[in-house]
């Protein structure tokens, strides 16, 4: 297994994305089509009295609004298709059609709305506070299993909280292992800090359109997601049809990155508009509308309380956490924050205690590495402050606490796949030349200063249970259906090639069947929580052994003996005992064909997916068809680890930081796709220098309006605030659990690389320690020049 | 609220200046012109700003050339940022002036946009960009400089009801440079200095130059005076691309045996003009040019300053670049 896997290869998809040939949502149009465009809520919370639309109808080319009242309404905190009672921001209350975008527009400017404004809230910790405001009519807060509720802290929860320290009240959710108190009690060291992270957005480069028509009872969605099967009953659900009458295309997707994981509301307006108007819809959403409804990451405000041995064992960790959730139902980043803790430091005790609270902000939903990425912020400096205090080197204080094949993961400490963070930490010292560049920690030339950082993040990457799906057509091709979805890292092309490498198949002679799901796709898991690699490898591995398990029956069938007499080689199948008795696998199809049975899809196994039972009668009698629903072993949770090096130059004078060199080092089991690989690394670097010094949401509190609704106010950084040339390594240590060892591991490339610049920033000026994320270039200036911070502690929404 | 959608426009592609002019003239308040696009679509798509006709300059070959004239340059007001960054008679004898195009926004930005344009930009306040209906969109309140308001990219000098702050990185390069704009409309022509082009909020608050409705931009006139002196230009910005200043500098100072004869210094993004930082200028002549002159110039410069909620670090910010600027 040796000659697909592990090595680089060009996409099937590639060279119509740099031809600019691929056609995305908003790509497509259909005879008679409508745009439509959306009527959002001016105001962060409110309530709609009404809506006269009349003016607007009387409009040459409007032809139809549809408003809250005609779509399904969604349960309690979830994300609205379209509302009555807006819960931030840029919420859609209603869309109009048109027969162009510009009518639409002026329809929209021409509604009269009466608004009545309600109270609205932008900080959790004021929500907390007695008499706070609450960001739902119906409370502050989601507590797990019970929905939404109001929770208020005590006074006194909020007694010396002015010098920065989190206040403590009553949580939402608590967990612990070990002997807390044994821990602290025995920690040489203990550090207890406070601490922020912003909420910032995903910028995805192509912004969520959709567009949909309805034909013979079907309903046609072209959407932008990073997945395809899961969408599905999401999106149905939203439309109100059965997941059989309903097409989804989503061919190619201009990045999600967590935003676009499953179905989401919006993306049935199309639908729905175009069921009222008899006429296929087209809503585009701008750049200004993904910030809006494009979703973000939770911001935190946190403590953190660990206990370190003299050798800087991490003998007791107490992490609290208000996580601020948007409105709505919003994501589990808390949860996975303290996940992430319990893994990469290995805490011999630990107790997590959190509450998320709601605010009239954008929905929050998964973002890169959700919750983990934040906890790697927040805590990998606190790391390097107990190394220093400790007299520990800053990489020596990370292997001493990390994580083996034996380590246990989260609140019930299950076991894990593998783990070789230590390794990455070792491979990427040696390769960053850890030892010699500390020296250089500080040094000043003029107004620059030096600062070295190691960084390290982690995320649960891999799933399992799903199905695989592959055929065989008697013109000797394999196809393989794949229903993962395209977020645009190529890896569900890297994981199809698991199937040709079972079968042997030249990769020329393998299809891969995607992107529509009227071409008889499997019930695949989403494109997100880095779980591809590991997920996907495992279905086309279970499908395609059960075509090699066909073949070789087949084989029998034509030339006697037993299946376990036949091998393959060269697309044939032959005699062991007499290689020159084979047949060709187009030679199989065609027998399979003739055969029926399970061989050509009549028969199906009976733990498959409803949805690949479909996939599979669409097939019915066109090959040999090998599914199979993943049955392998898995045990505990698949860790994705990372490891992140940096060196930076801080002008200390302006508070510029320049990127000198960064080294990011992978867990990921087996390498599939080395180029893939490095442009994660990279990527994710990216992404994670912009979440350490430059991303964040700000809310002008009176208002409650957004600050960065574009590209320029947002500040995502671009190819020129990096270095040209960053290095990669992987570990390249096989899961045991995985048929070629692989894992995934996208999102925690991202945390190592924030946390790794952030210790840098930290080690320029001398350990001074911010507490805070993103450091932006006025903090730097205000700590150097010995200034107060613009922000008070715990602030949220600053800029 | 930002509505993404452009409305519809009555569009002229004139050839001529005149023509340019004439249609400047007739459409008065409800005219717009239009250069390399990066503010105007910005406002249009907000539908912010609702012109009747779209006059677009591009077929105006007499704007877009850069010609020797006696004692200096004239730059046509098209010529983009990018050929001002690359034009060798510029580069080598106003690199102020080219090193502060290199630094504006992005390649692509530069590449469209044009001198023009990034001087006669509007503010970029983010609250007055979103929408909200204050002094400077005809309003009765500055949302900015509110009690909780945010404020960190804005003035700490010359605050009058607005708190926005000049966005042009050329702008304070050919303030330092003392160059001349030159403006016609269909009467005739008028010369003014660059630093007189800049209206403050105390004026009027409504406009960011002292172009009336009915006149257009056509050139920026550079002399040789300050063309032996030592430049300095620095930008600082959260991101090296596509970022607007949190404060920049632009200074131009002629020395003779370590000692100061003259200098010219500028600040950008500090107040809503360029601040010509007269009294260091002063403070500098016939001094040797040394770290002590540097810190006493730095901390001259921010005498009298007055932040806002958010935006105190521009004071230390400030004095370092004009210690950096007077330094060399």
């Amino acid at each position: 297994m040796a000659d697909l896997i592990g090595r680089d290869f060009t996409p099937p998809d590639l060279r119509a994305k740099v031809t600019g040939r691929a056609k995305y949502a908003e790509d497509f149009r259909a005879d008679g089509m409508l745009f439509c465009r959306l009527l959002k809520s001016p105001m962060p919370h409110a309530r709609v009295r009404a809506i006269d639309a009349t003016e607007a109808l009387r409009m040459d080319g409007v032809i139809a609004i549809l408003t809250a009242d005609e779509v399904p309404e969604q349960q309690g905190p979830a994300n609205n298709i379209l509302t009555n009672e807006p819960h931030f921001v840029g919420e859609p209350i209603l869309a109009v059609a048109a027969v162009d975008e510009t009518t639409a527009q002026d329809a929209i400017e021409a509604i009269k709305l009466d608004l009545e404004p309600l109270p609205f809230c932008l900080d959790p910790l004021e929500s907390l506070k007695p008499g706070g405001p609450n960001a739902r009519t119906d409370g502050n807060t989601i507590v797990p299993r019970e929905g939404v509720k109001e929770i208020k802290w005590k006074p006194e929860d909020f007694v010396g909280t002015d010098d920065g320290k989190l206040p403590m009240g009553e949580p939402t959710t608590e967990w612990s292992f070990g002997d807390l108190e044994k821990g602290f009690a025995e920690a040489t060291l203990i550090v207890d800090e406070s601490f922020v992270t912003a909420s910032h957005s995903h910028h995805s480069m192509e912004p969520r359109t959709a567009m949909a028509y309805w034909q013979n009872g079907k309903c046609y969605v072209h959407g932008s997601s990073q997945s395809q099967a899961i969408v599905l009953p999401g999106l149905a659900n939203y439309i109100g049809v059965e997941p059989e009458n309903l097409v989804y295309i989503a061919e190619y997707c201009g990045g999600g990155f967590g935003s676009k994981g499953g179905a989401y509301p919006i993306m049935a307006i199309p639908a729905h508009m175009s069921k009222k108007t008899g006429r296929p819809v087209l809503m585009r959403i701008s750049r200004a509308e993904e910030y809006f409804l494009g979703s973000a990451r939770p911001g935190f405000q946190g403590n953190l309380k660990i206990g370190f041995r003299e050798d800087g064992r991490m003998t007791a960790a107490d992490l609290y956490i208000v996580q601020e959730n948007g409105p709505n139902s919003g994501f589990g980043d808390m949860g996975s924050a303290a996940g992430a803790l319990s893994i990469v430091y290995t805490p011999q005790a630990m107790r997590f205690r959190g509450i998320s609270v709601l605010t009239n902000t954008p929905p929050r939903g998964a973002q890169r590495g959700p919750g983990q990425n934040q906890m790697a912020t927040a805590i990998e400096p606190l790391l390097d402050k107990a190394a220093r205090e400790l007299g520990i080197d800053r990489v020596a204080i990370r292997r001493i606490n990390a994580p083996d094949n034996d380590s246990r993961y989260g609140a019930n400490q299950g076991p894990i796949t593998s783990a070789h963070l230590r390794e990455a930490l070792d491979i990427g010292a040696a390769r960053f030349g850890w030892a010699e560049r500390s020296n250089r920690s500080g040094q000043r030339t003029g107004s620059k200063v030096i600062g070295i950082g190691v960084g390290q993040a982690f995320h649960s990457a891999g799933s399992s249970g799903f199905d695989g799906l592959v055929r065989i057509t008697p013109d000797g091709k394999l196809h393989v259906h794949t229903g993962i979805g395209n977020l645009g890292t190529y890896s569900y092309a890297a994981t199809s090639r698991v199937a040709a490498e079972v079968l042997k198949y030249r990769w020329e002679h393998t299809v891969l069947v995607r992107g529509n799901s009227s071409h008889h796709l499997p019930w695949n898991n989403g494109q997100f929580g880095s779980n591809t690699s590991f997920t996907m490898t495992r279905t086309n591995y279970a499908a395609a052994m059960d075509a090699l398990q066909k073949l070789k029956d087949l084989a029998a069938r034509e030339l006697g003996g037993e299946a376990d007499d036949y091998d393959i080689t060269n697309e044939t199948v032959f005699r062991r005992d007499n290689p020159s008795r084979y047949i060709t696998y187009a030679q199989a199809a065609q027998r399979a064909i003739e055969a029926g049975g399970a061989y050509s899809g009549y028969e199906a196994p009976d733990d498959i997916n409803p949805m690949t039972r479909r996939s599979v009668e669409g097939l019915v009698g066109t090959g040999l068809i090998g599914v199979a629903r993943d049955n392998l072993e898995r045990r505990g949770t698949v860790p994705a680890l990372a490891a992140g090096f940096i060196e930076i130059e801080i002008d200390v004078e302006t508070g510029r930081i320049e990127i000198l060199d960064y080294l990011g080092v992978a867990d990921c089991g087996t390498v599939l796709h080395p180029q893939s690989l490095s442009n994660q690394i990279k990527g994710g670097a990216v992404m994670g220098f912009g979440m350490a010094c430059t991303e964040r949401h700000i809310y002008d509190s009176k208002w409650g309006l957004p600050g960065g609704v574009g590209f320029y106010q947002a500040k995502p950084p671009s190819y020129v605030d990096v270095p040209s040339e960053m290095d990669w390594a992987a570990v390249g240590i096989p899961d045991p659990q995985n048929p070629v060892g692989a894992k995934g591991v996208g999102e925690p490339l991202m945390g190592c690389a924030a946390a790794a610049l952030l210790c840098a920033i930290s080690d320029a000026l001398g350990g001074h320690y911010f507490n805070r994320t993103p450091v932006v270039r006025d903090m730097i200036v205000n700590a150097f020049m010995g200034q107060d911070q613009s922000h008070r502690p715990l602030q949220v929404n600053t800029q | 609220m930002i509505k993404d959608m452009i409305p519809g426009f009555e569009l002229f592609q004139p050839t001529e200046i005149e023509s340019a002019l004439e249609l400047l003239d007739r459409f008065g308040e409800d005219g717009w012109a239009l250069a390399g696009g990066y503010d105007s679509l910005d406002w249009f798509k907000n539908r912010g700003k609702h012109p009747e006709a779209v006059i677009d300059l591009q077929g105006l070959a007499e704007l877009n050339r850069i010609v020797e004239i006696p004692n200096g340059i004239e730059i046509g007001a098209l010529t983009t940022l990018t050929e001002i960054e690359n034009n060798p008679t510029i580069r080598e004898r106003f690199g102020l002036l080219a090193e502060a195009a290199s630094k504006v926004a992005s390649p692509q930005i530069r590449n469209a946009g044009t001198l023009g344009g990034n001087l006669c930009q509007d503010a970029r306040c983010w609250y007055y960009r979103y929408g909200v209906s204050c002094y400077r969109a005809g309003g009765n309140t500055c949302y900015a400089s509110a009690p909780e308001a945010l404020n960190r990219e804005h003035a700490i000098f010359g605050v009058n009801r607005c708190v926005a702050v000049t966005p042009s990185d050329t702008a304070v390069a050919l303030v330092a440079l003392d160059a001349e704009m030159v403006i016609r409309n269909s009467g005739g022509e008028r010369i003014i200095n660059a630093e007189d082009f800049f209206m403050e909020p105390s004026s009027d608050i409504t406009r960011m130059t002292v172009l009336e409705p009915s006149e257009l931009l056509t050139a920026i006139r550079v002399p040789n005076t300050w063309i032996d002196a030592d430049f300095y230009f620095e930008k600082v910005t959260d991101r090296n691309s596509w970022d607007f200043a949190l404060v920049s500098i632009a200074s131009a100072i002629k020395n003779s045996d370590g000692q100061i004869n003259d200098a010219r210094i500028v600040c950008g993004a500090v107040q809503c003009i360029p601040r010509r930082l007269e009294n260091v200028e002063a403070m500098i002549r016939g001094r040797v040019q040394d770290e002590n002159t540097a810190a006493q110039a730095g901390a001259l410069a921010v005498q009298n300053a007055e932040p806002l909620n958010y935006n105190h670090f521009k004071i230390p910010l400030m004095e370092n670049l004009v210690k950096r600027a007077v330094r060399g």
